[in-house]
C-alpha cells in the first residue's frame, strides 16, 4: 500500500510538471511553441529528455527480464551496441536535421523528406508507415502502466484502473504542457531512474549478502554458470543487434525531438555523455536480472525458474501453445519489482517503483510525435492550417491526443500484451530499415523520391512478412531451431525460439541492406529532383 | 588525415564490440564478482563516450552552426 501511494505522489508530481510548462509557454497558440517548445531546450533538460524518449520500460523492466533468462549478454547486445551507434547517429544525422529544421521550419521528418525530393503523396505514405509502426509503443506503455501499478499495490489497484491513471495523467501533461511539459517531464523521469539503478543495486546487493558469493554459487551451478557468459547465443545473433539502434534515429519523436534544441551546441553534451548514461541505466538492470536467478525464496521467481526448466528438458514434446504458455511463465520482465519487494524497505520500494513507473510512462514522446505528425504532414499539408489558422491546428492536435490515447487505453484493455510486444519487435527493426532514408537525403545528392518510396514499401511489406512468417510457424522449444529454406547445406531461413533467421542473423540486418540497396538502384534509374531543391542542400 | 583517423577508429570500435575472445569464459571475475564479458562492455560503452568526445572536438559540422547563428542573426534583426 505504501509504494502504491508514493507513485500516485509521483503521478502528482509529473501531471504538475505539465501543467507547469502550459502556464509557463509564452504563445500558447503557435504551433512551434506547443509542438517544439519554440526549439528553444536548453542543454540539461535535452541530453536528459532525448535520452529519456529512448529509454522505455524497456529499459528497466525488460532489459533486467532479458538479463534474467538470458544472462550478462543483454548489456553487449542492447545496451554497449546502442551506446556506440545512437550518439553517432545524433552526431551525424540529428545535427544536421537540426540545423534544416532551423533554416527551413521543417518540424517533422517527412516535412524535409518532401522538401527534399519534391514529392508530396510518398511523404503520406512514409507518414502511414511510421505512424503503423509507432502506435504500437503508445498501447503498450499503457498496459506496462496498468501492469506496474497493479504489482506495486499487490493487486490493491486493478489492471485496468492503473492503465486509466496512467493514461489520463501522460494525456493531460502532452495536452497541456505539449514539447515543453513532455520535455520537463521526461527530463523529472531520467533522473529519477538513474537514480533508481544505483539505490536499486546497493540495496539487493547487500540484502543478498554481496555479490561475490552469489556469483561463486553461480559458477558452481551447471545450469546457472552459461549466464554468466555468453555462450548460448550465436556471434551472428549478436552481430545482427548492432543494426536494431539504427531505429533510434529514425523514430520521428526522436527526431522531431532534435528539432527542440536552442542550440547546435545542445548535442555536444548530449552525444558524449549519452553511453554514460545507458551504462548507468543498464549496467545494474542486466546485473540484477542475472543475479535473481540464485534467488530461491521469492515464490513468483522460483515459479520462473521451473517454467524455463520444464521448457528446457520436455518442451520439444509439447504443442505449441502450452510452449507458449510456459514461454510466457518463464518471462522475467517482473523479476526487478520481485526482487525489491524481497529486500527493500516498504517505503524505498516505492520510491523505486516511481522509478520503474517514469520509464514505463515513456509513451508520452511518441504521442506528441504522432500529433505532430498529424497536424503538420496531414492537417497543414493537406490545407487546414490555411484554412482555419494555427489556433485550431494547435487544438487539433489537442483533440488528437486526447483521441489517441483513448483508443490506445481501450485496445490496451481488450487485446492481449503479447501481441504489441510482438509488434515492437519488428517495429524496431522496421524502423531501422527506414534509417536508408535519413541517409540518402542528408548525404547524397543523387536520391530520389522513388528511392525513398521503394525503401518504405519494402519496411512495410518486409515487417509483414515477419510477422506472418512467425504467426504461421510457431516457435521451437529451446535448442535447434527449425529451418524452413534452406540451399546446398546453407540455411537460408529459419524460425528460432525467439523469432526468425536469415543466413543466420536477424531479420533487420537482410531489411537494412536490402533498404540501402533499393534506395541505390532505384535513385540510380529515376529522375533527380529540380536542380534548385538540390541548390538548397548541397 | 584527421578525418581518415576518426572513421578508422569508429570503425575500430564497431568492431570490437564483437568480442568473441570473452565468450565462453566468466573468468576474471573483475572486483570478484563482475564476470569479465560484462565488465568488457561497460568499459565499452566508456570508450564510445571518449569517441564521442573526439567526434565533438575534431568533426563538429561547424558550418552549419555558423549558419544557424546566421539566421537566427537575421531574425533577432528583424525584430
Amino acid at each position: 500500500m505504501i509504494p502504491a501511494i508514493v507513485v500516485f505522489l509521483y503521478l502528482a508530481v509529473v501531471l504538475y510538471i505539465g501543467i507547469f510548462a502550459f502556464r509557463h509557454a509564452k504563445s500558447k497558440h503557435e504551433a512551434e511553441d506547443y509542438f517544439l517548445a519554440n526549439r528553444s531546450i536548453g542543454p540539461f533538460v535535452f541530453l536528459f529528455s532525448l535520452f529519456g524518449t529512448n529509454m522505455t520500460a524497456f529499459a528497466i523492466l525488460g532489459s533486467s527480464g532479458h538479463a534474467f533468462s538470458n544472462g550478462i549478454v543483454t548489456f553487449g547486445l542492447m545496451a554497449s551496441s546502442s551506446g556506440l551507434v545512437i550518439p553517432l547517429s545524433i552526431f551525424l544525422i540529428g545535427t544536421r536535421v537540426w540545423a534544416l529544421g532551423k533554416k527551413y521550419g521543417f518540424m517533422t521528418p517527412v516535412q524535409m523528406f518532401r522538401d527534399r525530393w519534391d514529392c508530396n503523396h510518398i511523404g503520406t505514405v512514409i507518414f502511414v508507415v511510421q505512424a503503423a509502426l509507432l502506435v504500437p509503443y503508445i498501447i503498450i506503455g499503457i498496459m506496462g502502466g496498468g501492469t506496474t501499478l497493479s504489482t506495486i499495490s499487490d493487486g490493491w489497484v486493478p489492471f485496468w484502473f492503473g492503465g486509466a491513471i496512467v493514461a489520463l495523467v501522460v494525456m493531460s501533461y502532452v495536452f497541456f504542457g505539449g514539447m515543453r511539459g513532455t520535455a520537463w517531464v521526461n527530463t523529472f523521469q531520467t533522473v529519477l531512474f538513474l537514480c533508481f539503478g544505483v539505490i536499486a543495486i546497493i540495496v539487493i546487493g547487500s540484502g543478498m549478502g554481496g555479490f561475490s558469493s552469489v556469483v561463486q554459487q553461480m559458477l558452481a551451478t551447471p545450469t546457472l554458470a552459461p549466464l554468466l557468459t555468453r555462450e548460448r547465443i550465436s556471434p551472428y545473433y549478436f552481430f545482427s543487434y548492432t543494426f536494431i539502434p539504427l531505429s533510434a534515429i529514425a523514430f520521428p519523436h526522436i527526431l522531431i525531438f532534435c528539432l527542440t534544441a536552442r542550440k547546435m551546441q545542445q548535442f555536444k553534451k548530449t552525444v558524449i555523455f549519452y553511453p554514460i548514461c545507458i551504462m548507468a541505466i543498464w549496467l545494474p538492470c542486466v546485473f540484477l536480472g542475472v543475479m535473481a536467478n540464485r534467488v530461491s525464496d521469492v515464490p513468483e521467481i522460483r515459479a520462473k525458474q521451473e517454467a524455463r526448466r520444464v521448457l528446457a528438458t520436455q518442451g520439444r514434446n509439447m504443442p505449441p501453445e502450452a510452449r507458449d504458455e510456459l514461454r510466457e511463465q518463464a518471462a522475467g520482465d517482473d523479476v526487478i519489482l520481485r526482487l525489491l519487494e524481497r529486500f527493500a524497505p516498504l517505503w524505498l520500494a516505492g520510491l523505486l517503483g516511481a522509478g520503474i513507473m517514469a520509464a514505463v510512462m515513456a509513451s508520452d514522446s511518441q504521442i506528441l510525435g504522432l500529433s505532430t505528425m498529424f497536424t503538420e504532414d496531414v492537417f497543414a499539408h493537406y490545407g487546414g492550417k490555411a484554412r482555419f489558422g494555427e489556433h485550431i491546428q494547435v487544438q487539433t492536435g489537442r483533440l488528437f491526443v486526447v483521441l489517441l490515447t483513448v483508443l490506445a487505453y481501450v485496445v490496451a484493455l481488450r487485446a492481449p500484451e503479447t501481441i504489441f510486444e510482438l509488434a515492437i519487435q519488428y517495429a524496431f527493426s522496421g524502423f531501422a530499415a527506414l534509417s536508408p532514408l535519413l541517409v540518402a537525403a542528408l548525404f547524397w545528392r543523387g536520391s530520389t523520391k522513388w528511392g525513398a518510396l521503394a525503401v518504405t514499401l519494402w519496411t512495410a511489406s518486409a515487417v509483414i512478412a515477419v510477422a506472418v512468417f512467425q504467426a504461421i510457424v510457431p516457435a521451437p522449444a529451446p535448442g535447434p531451431s527449425t529451418v524452413i529454406w534452406s540451399l546446398g547445406g546453407t540455411e537460408i531461413l529459419a524460425r528460432t525460439p525467439g523469432g526468425t533467421s536469415v543466413f543466420g542473423f536477424m531479420p533487420v540486418v537482410p531489411m537494412v541492406i536490402v533498404s540501402a540497396l533499393l534506395m541505390f538502384l532505384v535513385s540510380l534509374v529515376t529522375r533527380k529532383p529540380r536542380a534548385e531543391t538540390l541548390a538548397r542542400y548541397f | 588525415m584527421k578525418r581518415v583517423l576518426l572513421v578508422v577508429a569508429v570503425v575500430a570500435l564497431y568492431l570490437l564490440h564483437q568480442d568473441f575472445w570473452f565468450w565462453r569464459t566468466a573468468h576474471p571475475l573483475v572486483f570478484g564478482f563482475i564476470p569479465i564479458g560484462l565488465f568488457y562492455h561497460a568499459c565499452f560503452a566508456g570508450a564510445a563516450s571518449l569517441l564521442m568526445w573526439l567526434l565533438v572536438r575534431h568533426a563538429w559540422p561547424a558550418r552549419l552552426e555558423r549558419e544557424s547563428e546566421a539566421i537566427e542573426a537575421k531574425e533577432d534583426a528583424n525584430l
